[in-house]
């Protein structure tokens, strides 16, 4: 049997863009995992497809949009959220999806990330943070960690990381998630969950990059680094965000955040209907 | 400064019919619309070029704004602030310009039509999303009420300084259209041609007009709805399995879907194919996507391009002008035929794509050509590459003060002597 009637056999087949097989990932690289969660969950939801659509920026990860079988789009280099934001507003039967990296949502796109959350604009985020740019080669960004070695840090980085849990829920995201790629399961969970949240959801999928982060930090192959994962994850639900910092020692996963508040949407809708019956009203007169 | 913005609004009006004949083609009009059209405000009103443009947005079916407040353009956002919820619009303050463009290409490819309004230093913030909606071919407009820069400059003071920027600001090879208007009424007229232009070539399209234009008030004329041609972008004919998104049709523009409507394509920034898949290391896909994408413009410049002759039959020197600077530039050539001076004008409406042949045929004519601009010299350098051999001479004004009739008059004099 061919490998590609191997890929037409697979249940999640209809949700990649088989024609645009071979990706361009590494081996060993987590986006794949995420992208499978992302599938399954889109399964378990049986979201009619016509209506979903995926919006990616610049990197390893923003290739996802084109990889999935939906309406999708592959902005400018940290766009993505403020592109998703119009769809969204211009067409709200549509439930839109940001799949993208760590560099592209918080560093050069980080402004817009604050202000969708805060406005509590009906997307879902998520981010593949692998810890640096890897598209151009390993450079550090702004999840690396202290003393990491990068091709732009060389004698170590002595930049402090965000920790992007607590950066969401300070910005009012109504469903904020960590999780590793090691617990595809529970990622996908917690995709179906914030994909019928409404408002702000974010999830951060901390990934392995093992042909550059992985190796330049001697971190190991990547079933070493999901090993690793397996040793300093620990589930800690509703806890506090603030404490949720990244360390060699331990990577806090779970749901951070899961409350209710109107979105931008819904607050939109309401005023605008207002102002229209304020209209008829006086129109009445 | 209130002197010449007063002869301004008193200078003979020559407003264009906002049905230009190029404008007819491919267009549908709109279908009956019920007496309670909010989105059209037929009648005569006094406003604002800024509120005009605003108007002419929603008259030419703008139903999304997204932008951020900046002197001289703010007047433009406060008014869709107010008017786009009278009739189920929507507006967002985004965090930034970058943000606003970006959401106003995603606005239009969810299926609205959709705009942007800014100056200078928002304008230069929004150079790169301008290149992303000119690959992946979003029809949207974007509006630069220019002030006088660089850097911050006088916000609050005319300039005609973003000429070259609207043409060649953002990085790679790509052509615009852009549209200086010169009235208040034509702030209304050629935002609905820039939303026209915009669907017809799923191009951003470029109000470029100047802060007096945009906060002089003058009387304007909203037609009735069923006198404005307006134009939506071609649609798919075919099943979702067959879609190509970015396969041209005959004129070298590609039929349009929009998202939710079960076509389920990509589209990117990376040089791609006619299915919208990433090319980034073929000569060929990247030759025959930059040459239609700056093709569909320049093969239909003919139908882009508009100007206004005046007295240029005989005209032994020709003043070439757009925006507030060409009713200086009307003022002037009327005084110097009263003079005897066999002077002319030629006011550009479009500005990008330039009327290279127009021009190289008047330059063939005329001793000599005179560009006013309220800059250091940009749209001079166009003029100049089409005179050839024809003395060209930059009038250049900069800061708050357009050029006065007489001062053109007199260097029309000085050249013919």
């Amino acid at each position: 049997m061919s490998k590609s009637d191997l890929m037409l056999q697979h249940p999640l087949a209809k949700y990649l863009r088989q024609e645009r097989m071979p990706h361009i990932w590494c081996e060993g690289c987590g986006n794949g995992i995420l992208l499978n969660s992302f599938f399954n969950a889109l399964d378990e939801l049986k979201l009619d497809l016509d209506k979903v659509v995926v919006v990616s920026g610049i990197g390893c990860i923003g290739r996802a949009a084109g990889y999935i079988n939906v309406d999708s789009f592959h902005t400018t280099h940290g766009r993505a959220i403020a592109f998703a934001t119009g769809v969204k507003l211009a067409n709200p039967d549509l439930k839109v999806v940001v799949i993208s990296g760590d560099g592209d949502l918080f560093a050069i796109g980080g402004n817009h990330f604050i202000h969708a959350a805060r406005r509590n604009i009906d997307i879902t985020v998520i981010c593949a943070n692998n810890f640096n740019y890897g598209m151009t080669g390993g450079q550090y960004g702004p999840t690396t960690p202290l003393d990491a070695w990068t091709t732009t840090t060389p004698y170590g980085n002595v930049e402090h990381p965000f920790n992007l849990v607590h950066l969401a829920a300070a910005s009012g995201a109504v469903y904020v998630a960590r999780w590793t790629t090691l617990q595809a399961r529970r990622l996908r969970n917690s995709m179906m969950k914030a994909l019928q949240k409404e408002g702000f959801s974010f999830i951060e999928v901390i990934s392995p990059c093992p042909e550059i982060y992985d190796r330049y930090n001697k971190l190991g192959t990547a079933v070493e680094v999901m090993k690793w994962f397996k040793l300093v994850s620990q589930v800690q639900h509703a806890s506090d965000p603030a404490k949720a910092e990244i360390t060699k020692n331990q990577i806090i996963i779970g749901e951070f955040v899961d409350i209710e508040k109107p979105s931008y949407g819904k607050l939109l809708r309401e005023m605008t209907s207002k102002v229209q019956e304020k209209l008829k009203r006086e129109k009445a007169k | 400064m209130k002197a010449n913005v007063l002869f301004a609004a008193f200078a003979p009006q020559y407003v264009l019919s906002l049905l230009f004949s190029p404008w007819k083609r491919n267009v549908r009009k709109v279908a009956k619309v019920e007496k309670t059209n909010r989105a059209i405000l037929t009648g005569t009103h006094f406003m604002s070029g800024d509120l005009a443009c605003a108007e002419g947005a929603l008259a030419a079916g703008c139903r999304f704004f997204g932008g951020y407040p900046i002197t001289p353009a703010t007047e433009i956002a406060e008014r869709m602030a107010r008017r786009l919820p009278e009739i189920g619009g929507i507006y967002i303050q985004m965090e930034d310009e970058i943000g606003s463009i970006a959401a106003v290409i995603g606005a239009s490819y969810a299926g609205k039509k959709a705009m942007t309004a800014t100056s200078g230093p928002g304008f230069s913030l929004m150079q790169e999303n301008i290149g992303l909606a000119v690959m992946t071919e979003a029809p949207l407009v974007i509006v630069n009420i220019m002030r006088g820069g660089p850097s911050t400059g006088q916000p609050t003071m005319p300039g005609q300084q973003d000429v070259m920027q609207a043409r060649w600001g953002s990085h790679g090879d790509y052509e615009i259209i852009a549209l200086a208007p010169s009235s208040v009424q034509e702030m209304f007229d050629l935002t609905i041609g820039c939303f026209n232009f915009s669907e017809t070539y799923r191009v951003p399209v470029i109000l470029l007009a100047d802060e007096i234009i945009g906060h002089m008030w003058e009387r304007v004329k909203i037609p009735p709805p069923e006198d404005i041609t307006l134009v939506s972008r071609k649609k798919p004919k075919v099943p979702p399995n067959e879609y190509r998104p970015f396969q041209p049709n005959e004129n070298l523009v590609p039929p349009m879907a929009c998202f939710g409507e079960g076509y389920r394509f990509h589209a990117t920034g990376l040089t791609h194919n006619e299915r919208g898949e990433p090319k980034t290391v073929s000569i060929e896909e990247q030759t025959k996507l930059v040459k239609r994408l700056c093709d569909k413009i320049r093969k239909n410049a003919e139908e882009i391009i508009k100007v206004e002759e005046v007295m240029l039959e005989d005209a032994e020197v020709a003043v070439i002008a757009y925006g507030i600077t060409s009713r200086a530039a009307l003022s002037a050539v009327r005084k110097a035929r009263k003079q005897g001076i066999k002077a002319g004008l030629l006011r550009l409406v479009t500005i990008w794509p330039f009327p290279e042949k127009l021009v190289a045929k008047i330059a063939k004519q005329v001793k000599a050509i005179i560009v006013p601009e309220m800059n250091y010299g940009q749209l001079v350098r166009e003029v100049e590459r089409a005179a050839k051999t024809t003395p060209v001479f930059l009038l250049s004004k900069l800061g708050e003060e357009p050029h006065r009739p007489l001062e053109i008059v007199e260097v029309i004099r000085s050249i013919l002597k």
